[in-house]
């Protein structure tokens, strides 16, 4: 008995863990207009409806555009400051890591409203590049973490070597550094990217007219429970799940082998 | 003069310095300088005023909502702790080691379900048409469906099932890195199981928890969506106050004192579980 | 506290590999014992066995003469101190000694005399404040030691206790386990895979390969008798004859000997320590062979020697420091027949 109590908490933590994934994956199929019980019957409509709707496609593709592009500047900036602290004695170096870190700390919420602020005073006002700069406050902290921490002795180890035989400090960073960061790097852009694509609040008080898909999903919601909004959840659910095991296989599959 | 070395290291770190002072720092200090404005009609009024403040501590509306985003976000980091603390522990130890992997991708794998969609999906559960009553109906446990949607027991839940992931990651995490003589040292000099948890592993673990837990209550203290979809608007919590104010009551200094308000709550926070926060080693 | 152990035809699988084959081993109340072998012998899991880790798959452990074998770590009178010594980070080095009285329910007085005792034992008396990732590597072995020893076992079970140490400090550090064992009398059994390190500590050491005994006995009969070739061979360096016994006399390529009593017939390999080679006559007259090489030791000379009658049997030999030995001279060799251990060739 007591052995069994362990697999019975287990079983109950993921049966709730995928309750409304499975409710909401399973009614994006219901043949009918409201997505909760009876099930009556699987149909692909909604998906046809959403694939069909150019307003949510675009939303999507902006969605992308704006987290590939983000999480893409995260990592660079985030490469360069976890070298720049690693690999040299600056003044200041736990006070430079804690402000790098600090965003971390703060509510998305109130990032944007900070951004928000400055873009509507100072700035150009709301749209997609402003998404995406609040979406590199927010990424950076995350990419230049996982790289620092990645960034061992046996790595520079091997940049003196190379700088010993005759590389340039380039050279060194494009040949030694960045190839054996790699999965390191891999995986931070894959984590802010899946972050940004999916960030809501930031997104939401940053663009007016182009939105990206969270937004644009906050607004099919007003109209109420849709099996619609199951489908297009459905799949973005798919798409980040796509990406996880797409990072699992690729990164840390190879790092074991 | 500083050497060259030191310069070149500078030029490595001063992109993302200066993108982090630019859209972060110099941001907060305009929204914190604002706080203390004040409104004349709609004409912001630069200075320095504690009527925001008080404000938000006087009106009892403003102030209940402060009370309730404190309170929603305490039960949501003891609750999430409790439950999550029991799965990481299993998967660790009763899982065997080839499964693990996949027992921790599992369970975080909703984790990846897009924000918005996740608490509209604990809507279809809890909603008086959702799974929950209809089966409960079906099965003859109730003859009306319960209010569960739009109370705060759906906002807490709807945060729960999200932070139970995350601090089965950072509890896990730190589980398996956790040398396996610790245990059988403490077990061979005479504790009990329980004794060699409670002495040995919990300890050796609070950075895991004081990690999941402080980002849990940094990320459910700032969160608008879960309560707006799954509370309702029955009682307000402090960033559905903020929302408000930048929308219909165009109330920017208002907003700007709460966000410093919850703030100042997550900076106690961390204060308290400073002592074993790893942010930087996630 | 001290106890004898009584193991008895114990066996023990991990799916398809046998880890031990069919062990019987009898060991002293206050005995040091030394498991000693290469890493898979079944040394580290026959200290699981003993410490209640393992349970093994046949056979029964009796520890003070009562029956152990099913029973768990915390209710033996054992204790075992692990390779990576396992003191628990979160705690000073007075809690980290003091938890096993703790755990039996000790006041924080009572716990707290203890552990100080223990630590002055171990000469840490001072540190007793100190977090374990203040220390050295020797002084976490010494606080481990005093952890194991706080809860007053009859048998200290220690694996590979000095593997994470230095070559000086470990040499250090054996004689002093070995006087705190003589002090306190209680049963030591200690798991390594250094041969110096187990001749220099134990009363009696256990050789084990492939899951066996090999050899069992004390130090110097074991390094200069083996019980088998393998232990010939792992206790230190070994000249290895090739010979056949032709009646009552063996013959080898370095001339013939008389057959010792109870040689078996057909090939056999004879043992030599490079020790036991000397220069001149008397004895067994191995003829004469060319050093090919000397190397200075300081207490001798390590040479290669080709014999004449058979010069690709390379022979070493440990000669006198006080002439240097000429390479390419000529040398006539001798060894005391007894001194010879033989077994017959593996085929």
């Amino acid at each position: 008995m007591r052995r069994a109590i362990p697999w019975v908490y287990m079983a109950l933590a993921y049966a709730f863990i995928f309750l409304p994934v499975v409710t909401l994956v399973l009614f994006s199929f219901q043949d009918g207009r409201l997505p909760v019980p009876p099930f009556n019957g699987p149909t692909l409509k909604w998906y046809a409806d959403v694939l069909g709707d150019t307003r949510l496609m675009s939303a999507l593709l902006n969605s992308l555009l704006v987290g590939a592009g983000s999480a893409a500047l995260s990592c660079a900036l985030g490469f360069l400051a976890a070298y720049g602290l690693a690999r040299h004695v600056l003044p200041g170096t736990l006070f430079l890591r804690g402000l790098l870190i600090a965003p971390m700390t703060v509510s998305y919420l109130i990032i944007g409203l900070g951004l928000l602020i400055v873009f509507n005073n100072y700035g150009p006002g709301p749209s997609l590049w402003a998404a995406g700069v609040g979406h590199v406050v927010i990424n950076l902290p995350l990419a230049f973490a996982i790289i620092y921490a990645s960034m061992g002795a046996q790595q520079e180890n091997a940049e003196r070597a190379a700088r010993d035989l005759g590389a340039s400090e380039a050279r060194v960073l494009a040949l030694v550094t960045i190839p054996m960061l790699a999965p390191a790097i891999l995986a931070a852009f894959f984590l802010c990217l899946t972050l940004s694509w999916d960030e809501f609040i930031i997104a939401f008080l940053m663009t007016r007219f182009d939105v990206t898909l969270p937004v644009e999903i906050w607004s099919l919601l007003r109209s109420g429970l849709s099996p619609r909004t199951n489908a297009i959840g459905s799949l973005v659910f798919l798409v980040s799940v796509a990406l996880v095991i797409g990072l699992e296989l690729f990164i840390f599959g190879r790092k074991r082998r | 003069m500083p050497k060259p070395e030191t310069i070149r290291g500078w030029g490595f770190v001063a992109p993302a310095l200066i993108w982090t002072l630019a859209f972060f720092v110099v941001p907060f200090g305009i929204m914190a300088a604002m706080s203390f404005a004040t409104l004349d009609g709609r004409e912001l009024v630069w200075g320095f005023s504690l009527e925001n403040y008080t404000r938000l501590f006087g009106q009892s509306y403003l102030l209940r909502a402060i009370v309730v985003s404190l309170e929603i976000t305490l039960t949501v980091t003891i609750v999430s702790i409790v439950l999550a603390y029991p799965l990481a522990w299993i998967i660790v130890y009763r899982v065997p080691a080839r499964w693990q992997r996949l027992a921790l991708l599992l369970a975080i794998l909703p984790f990846w379900t897009s924000y918005v969609v996740r608490s509209y999906a604990w809507l279809l559960v809890l909603s008086r048409e959702g799974v929950i009553n209809q089966t409960l109906m079906g099965l003859g446990v109730i003859s009306e469906p319960l209010t569960l949607a739009s109370t705060r027991f759906a906002t807490v839940t709807g945060f729960v099932h999200f932070f139970v992931m995350l601090l089965t990651l950072t509890i896990y995490a730190n589980l398996v890195q956790l040398p396996a003589n610790y245990r059988r040292a403490a077990v061979d000099l005479g504790a009990s199981s329980w004794q060699a948890f409670r002495h040995v592993v919990l300890p050796l673990t609070m950075p895991g928890i004081a990690t999941g837990a402080f980002l849990t209550f940094v990320l459910c203290i700032g969160d608008y969506i879960t309560p707006q979809i799954l509370g309702g608007n029955n009682e307000l919590t402090g960033p559905q106050i903020i929302m408000v104010q930048l929308g219909r009551g165009a109330n920017f200094p208002l907003a700007a004192a709460m966000s410093i308000v919850l703030m100042a709550l997550v900076t106690l926070a961390y204060l308290a579980a400073s002592r074993w926060l790893r942010l930087d080693r996630l | 506290m001290t106890a004898p152990i009584s193991l008895s035809g114990i066996s023990h699988d991990f799916g398809d590999f046998r880890a031990l084959d069919d062990i019987d081993l009898e060991i002293e109340a206050g005995e040091y014992i030394v498991l000693l072998g290469p890493s898979g012998c079944g040394k580290t899991t026959l200290l699981s066995v003993l410490g209640g880790f393992v349970t093994p798959s046949e056979g029964t452990v009796l520890i003070g003469g009562r029956d152990m074998t099913g029973v768990a770590p915390a209710k033996r009178p054992t204790t075992t101190m692990f390779q990576d010594y396992a003191l628990f980070p979160h705690m000073s080095l007075r809690d980290n000694v003091g938890f096993g009285p703790r755990m039996a329910g000790a006041s924080k007085a009572a716990r707290n005399a203890k552990a100080d005792e223990l630590l002055d034992l171990v000469g840490l008396k001072e540190a007793a404040k100190k977090r374990p990732y203040a220390l050295s590597g020797g002084q976490r072995q010494r606080v481990a030691l005093a952890r194991s020893l706080a809860v007053d076992p009859d048998v200290l079970l220690l694996d590979e206790p000095l593997g994470a140490l230095d070559l000086s400090l470990r040499r250090a550090m054996q004689d002093e386990l070995k006087q705190i064992q003589r002090k306190i009398g209680t049963t030591f059994v200690h798991v390594t895979h250094d041969q110096e390190e187990a001749m220099a500590i134990a009363d009696r050491i256990v050789v084990m390969n492939g899951g066996r005994i090999e050899d069992c006995g004390p130090p110097d009969r074991v390094y200069r008798q083996p019980g088998s070739l393998f232990a010939a061979g792992f206790m230190g360096e070994m000249n290895r004859i090739p010979g056949t016994r032709k009646g009552p006399m063996i013959e080898t390529a370095v001339g013939p000997l008389p057959a010792p009593d109870g040689t078996p017939t057909g090939a056999l390999t004879l043992c030599l320590r490079p020790e036991q080679i000397g220069i001149g006559k008397g004895g067994w007259d191995m003829g004469q062979a060319r050093i090919t090489d000397a190397a200075f030791f300081g207490t001798h000379f390590r040479c290669h020697l080709a014999p004449e009658a058979a010069p690709d049997l390379a022979l070493i030999a440990h000669l006198p420091p006080n002439a240097r030995p000429e390479v390419g001279s000529v040398v006539t060799l001798t060894a005391d027949p007894a001194d010879l251990s033989i077994f017959e060739a593996k085929t």
